[in-house]
């Protein structure tokens, strides 16, 4: 195989806007957290849980989880793309990266359905 | 008239003599006609005449003299000696994130290539009309602040995304060239260029650092040429 | 011991990648030759770059205009020492070579009506030589950057070869005179190469560096005249060197007469309009040589700004700043570098300094090396070709218009391009051989600078030329200063054949660059006294103190003994040189003549 430097992957745009949408609703979502900690949704275990537990407020943290782990998977992957070179363990730890955010959210939307 | 020693710390190395890089100390007289870091290096040289750097117009426009200075990537033309102060050496190194050929001299070829692959020439497949194409002044007027690009690479040489992938990013230099192209009304090739940008590293590499706008010695603002390449990309996809 | 010469083969070899030599390129390789284009410095660093006002054309955008009055207008800057046939086919072909310029993506302001922005410029008039017209297509004040990127990457397009940072030593001619390509140094390596060619193009541009003070850069060391007049090649009309009136006081940079054009004013240190009594109808706007001219007068006079008395001031604080700001950008960035004051609010301190260089190697119109021969005065050197400053067409004379020096480059380059497209698509004949002395020339200096002990200093050497230069030489010239200079001229010379340079490495080696510059500026610096000396009138930039105006000799100048062109010959031994006179070409190629008579503005 030529060992060349091969770039025109034509993607790019989707990531790019998608880390920045992402980073728009986890700033809302932080938003409304702050707003409620402020009127005292913090003040005891039984308010906060509350709180949380409100059909609106289920989905929002839920798509919050979502975009934290979509936003992650786009900035990890730069990270790996930059420091790792050979392109069978950057495939592989591009793997790992995008199963364990799956399974974090997974796991989140099973916590915050229990609630 | 009066005249004043300045002292230097350069950065050396001739892979025909040196085994490895090293710094210089060397002092230099100048006096009120020498106005520019640049007409103090002249003077270097006439001392030292192996001190290796380029040089041409000594006013800012050719992008000969671009070295790193105190730590910041700039035209040896356009700095000024009064700014330096007294008592502390001015340190020079060739631009940071390209190999060294010798001395202050750099090899650019990485970063031409660069420039080369966005295309840098108007593309318009109509036949040529006999008088100029016409083109408004407000269409014109979008062309400031990218056409005056010198090519000097202080820009893509303190960008660290460029130091990091110099052989897929494009870099801010390259990348101010292509909006200059995509913004004139007269090109054609608006699609196929954005087409050549849309990857993870060509285009989306540059993580709004900004210290491409911080050292131009134009005054140009290559960030804001990205922002708007990524605009047009982003109102071609939704 | 003698450096290995490797030898490479071309079609054709372009000598300097500036707006000429980039020019003749696109020719060459949309036309599908194999062409090399060695260059000094990367392409776009070239001084092309710096030029500022604009390029003539009448394209007649903002007002009626006509390449005939463009010719006259010409024909009167050269002090009709121009060769009228080449003026007019500069003038007749500057509107297709603009526009061509256009549609390779050159970055022109506009009218608008969306034509390209045309300004005002010194000498160009209307309806032979009625009032100023608006001539200059300018970018604002960057004409010549937008010009010569826009050139450059026209040849990225035509996939052009480019050999960056080489430099051209000397040129390779055989016994018949035929010229067969050049020598060169690959700069980081310091290899020795030869382009073996079919067709030479020289376009390596001025050599104002022979002043100390210039607007011109550190690489315009007539590095094109040294090689032709050490092959034997003469240089014409080198005493005629334009004094640009507006580079900035003590920096030496240029600002540009589009200032001017749009309006600014030069005052004396009353405040006084002072070229309203120079050059009652044209003012500011006169030609370049005849406002240097009154700029000096004015500071000899006492009449100069500043403690020492010794500049005038351009004033353009009149202007609204939206106007400088949006046509004369660079010039406020300028100002504010190189002489320390806000171009809106302050006027900017200039002087007179050496700019262009209207002599060069003699080319007719198409780009072809012309010699005096067994036959003729114009006989071609067959495979040689010169355009831009390097060349004499002769369109400029005795004293260049502004803005014509880039339409010039354009033409003929253009030009020299396509006629070395012509000849060779006509040869159906293989590479004539190299001589067995091909390399000789080369190897010489090489060895000399290699081993020369005891010498004298590149640097030194270069300023006592300068100095020279500056003193005997300048913008008012004395019959005594110019003997003198002529002696102290050559001893600089013996100077310059043992330079000596501490660094001997092989690895971009900048100070055998350099030495090897001086080489050619010396022959330049030569040349330019010794011509200026012999000719005893005064024409254009060339204004003696024995020539006065004189109602039998109108501004000096002498037609009877002096409408000529003069040829400098070095000699082939290297120690000496000669000078010939060649008739300068009154007729043009369509219209009449434009008769000679005395030149005011």
């Amino acid at each position: 195989m030529v060992k060349r430097k091969i770039v025109g992957a034509h993607y790019g745009l989707m990531d790019w806007l998608v880390q920045r949408i992402t980073g728009v609703v986890m700033a809302v979502y932080a938003l409304i957290v702050a707003v409620a900690l402020l009127m005292g949704a913090g003040a005891s275990a039984a308010s906060w849980q509350a709180f949380l537990s409100g059909g609106p407020m289920r989905f929002a943290t839920f798509i919050f989880v979502v975009s934290l782990c979509w936003h992650a998977w786009v900035g990890v992957r730069d990270i790996w793309m930059d420091y790792v070179q050979p392109a069978g363990i950057r495939l592989a730890l591009h793997t790992l990266t995008l199963v364990a955010l799956v399974g974090y959210a997974g796991w989140a939307a099973q916590i915050i359905w229990r609630l | 008239m009066t005249t004043r020693t300045l002292q230097f710390k350069i950065y050396r190395y001739d892979p025909d003599q040196d085994r490895k890089p090293w710094m210089q100390d060397i002092a230099v007289e100048v006096d009120a006609a020498d106005r520019k870091l640049l007409d103090a290096m002249v003077k270097l040289k006439a001392v030292d005449d192996s001190l290796a750097f380029r040089r041409s117009c000594r006013e800012g426009v050719c992008g000969s003299d671009a070295l790193n200075i105190n730590g910041r990537n700039g035209l040896a033309c356009l700095a000024d000696l009064a700014g330096f102060p007294d008592g502390k050496p001015i340190v020079l190194r060739p631009l940071p994130g390209l190999p060294v050929i010798r001395d202050l001299i750099v090899d650019m070829t990485q970063f031409f290539k660069q420039y080369h692959s966005i295309r840098p020439y108007l593309i318009n497949n109509d036949p040529p009309p006999e008088r100029e194409r016409l083109q408004s002044p407000e269409d014109r007027e979008e062309l400031n602040g990218l056409y005056e690009c010198i090519l000097c690479a202080c820009c893509s040489t303190a960008c660290p995304s460029f130091w990091w992938n110099p052989d897929k990013f494009v870099g801010p230099a390259g990348l101010l060239a292509a909006y200059r192209f995509i913004a004139d009304t007269r090109d054609q090739a608006t699609g196929e260029r954005l087409d050549n940008l849309e990857d993870p590293y060509r285009l989306f590499r540059c993580h709004t650092i900004m210290n491409c706008i911080e050292v131009c010695p134009k005054g140009l603002n290559p960030t804001r040429a990205i922002g708007k390449i990524k605009d047009m990309m982003v109102r071609r996809a939704i | 011991m003698k450096a290995k010469v490797t030898v490479r083969k071309f079609d054709a070899v372009i000598v300097g990648a500036g707006g000429a030599g980039l020019r003749a390129a696109i020719s060459l390789s949309e036309a599908g030759l194999k062409t090399a284009v060695l260059t000094k410095v990367f392409p776009t660093r070239s001084h092309t770059v710096a030029a500022q006002g604009g390029v003539a054309a009448s394209l007649g955008n903002s007002e009626e205009d006509h390449w005939h009055w463009h010719m006259y207008d010409t024909v009167k800057g050269s002090d009709w020492l121009g060769d009228q046939d080449a003026i007019e086919f500069m003038c007749k072909k500057a509107n297709e070579c603009v526009i061509e310029l256009e549609h390779y993506g050159m970055p022109f302001d506009r009218l608008d009506n969306g034509r390209i922005y045309q300004r005002p410029f010194g000498g160009h008039m209307s309806n032979f030589g009625e009032k100023p017209v608006r001539r200059s297509c300018a970018a604002a004040d960057r004409t010549g950057h937008a010009m010569l990127h826009a050139m450059y990457q026209r040849n990225l397009k035509a996939n052009t070869q480019f050999f960056v940072e080489w430099m051209a030593l000397d040129l390779i001619r055989d016994a018949e005179g035929e010229v067969l390509g050049v020598t060169a140094m690959e700069m980081e390596t310091g290899e020795i190469f030869a382009f073996h060619a079919k067709a030479t193009i020289f376009a390596t541009g001025g050599s104002g560096r022979i002043y100390r003070s210039s607007t011109n850069a550190f690489i315009n060391t007539g590095d094109g005249l040294g090689m032709a007049a050490r092959a034997g090649i003469p240089l014409e009309d080198m005493e005629f060197w334009q004094f640009h009136p507006t580079g900035v006081a003590g920096a030496g940079v240029l600002i540009t007469e589009g200032v001017r054009g749009e309006g600014g004013i030069l005052r004396n240190s009353a405040g006084e309009r002072f070229m309203e009594r120079y050059a009652p109808n044209a003012k500011d706007l006169a030609s370049r040589d005849v406002v240097s001219r009154a700029m000096v007068t004015e500071i000899n006079e006492g009449r100069g700004c500043g403690p020492n008395r010794d500049f005038v001031l351009l004033d353009i604080t009149h202007l609204p700043p939206e106007t400088i700001m949006k046509r004369l950008p660079g010039i406020h960035e300028i100002a504010l570098q190189f002489a320390g004051v806000d171009a809106l609010k302050e006027p900017i301190p200039v002087v007179p300094t050496c700019h262009y260089q209207m002599g060069g190697i003699p080319t007719n119109y198409h780009g072809q090396v012309v010699v005096p021969g067994k036959r003729t005065q114009n006989e071609i050197v067959p495979g040689f070709y010169a355009a831009g400053e390097c060349a004499c067409a002769s369109v400029h004379g005795a004293n260049r218009l502004g803005t014509n020096s880039l339409l010039d480059l354009l033409v003929f380059g253009k030009s020299a391009g396509e006629t070395a497209v012509d000849e060779l698509k006509k040869s159906t004949q293989a590479h004539k051989e190299l001589p067995a002395d091909a390399f000789d020339r080369t190897q010489e200096r090489l060895h000399r600078l290699n081993t020369q002990k005891d010498g004298a200093s590149v640097h030194e050497t270069h300023l006592a030329m300068q100095r020279t230069m500056q003193k005997h030489a300048g913008v008012f010239r004395f019959a005594d200063l110019l003997q003198e200079g002529v002696q102290r001229i050559i001893e600089v010379q013996r100077d310059v054949q043992r330079t000596e340079i501490r660094d001997k490495s092989k690895v971009f080696n900048t100070a055998r660059i350099e030495a090897l510059e001086l080489d050619n500026l010396i022959e330049v610096a030569v040349a330019t006294m010794v011509s200026a000396e012999a000719r005893k009138e005064s024409r254009g930039a060339h204004v003696r103190d024995d020539a006065p105006d004189t109602p039998e000799h109108p501004n000096g100048r002498d037609d009877t003994h002096w409408l000529k062109h003069t040829l400098w010959y070095k000699d082939p031994d290297g120690t000496g040189c000669r000078l010939d006179y060649k008739s300068v070409t009154l007729r043009p190629l369509t219209v009449d003549t434009i008769a000679l008579k005395k030149r005011a503005y």
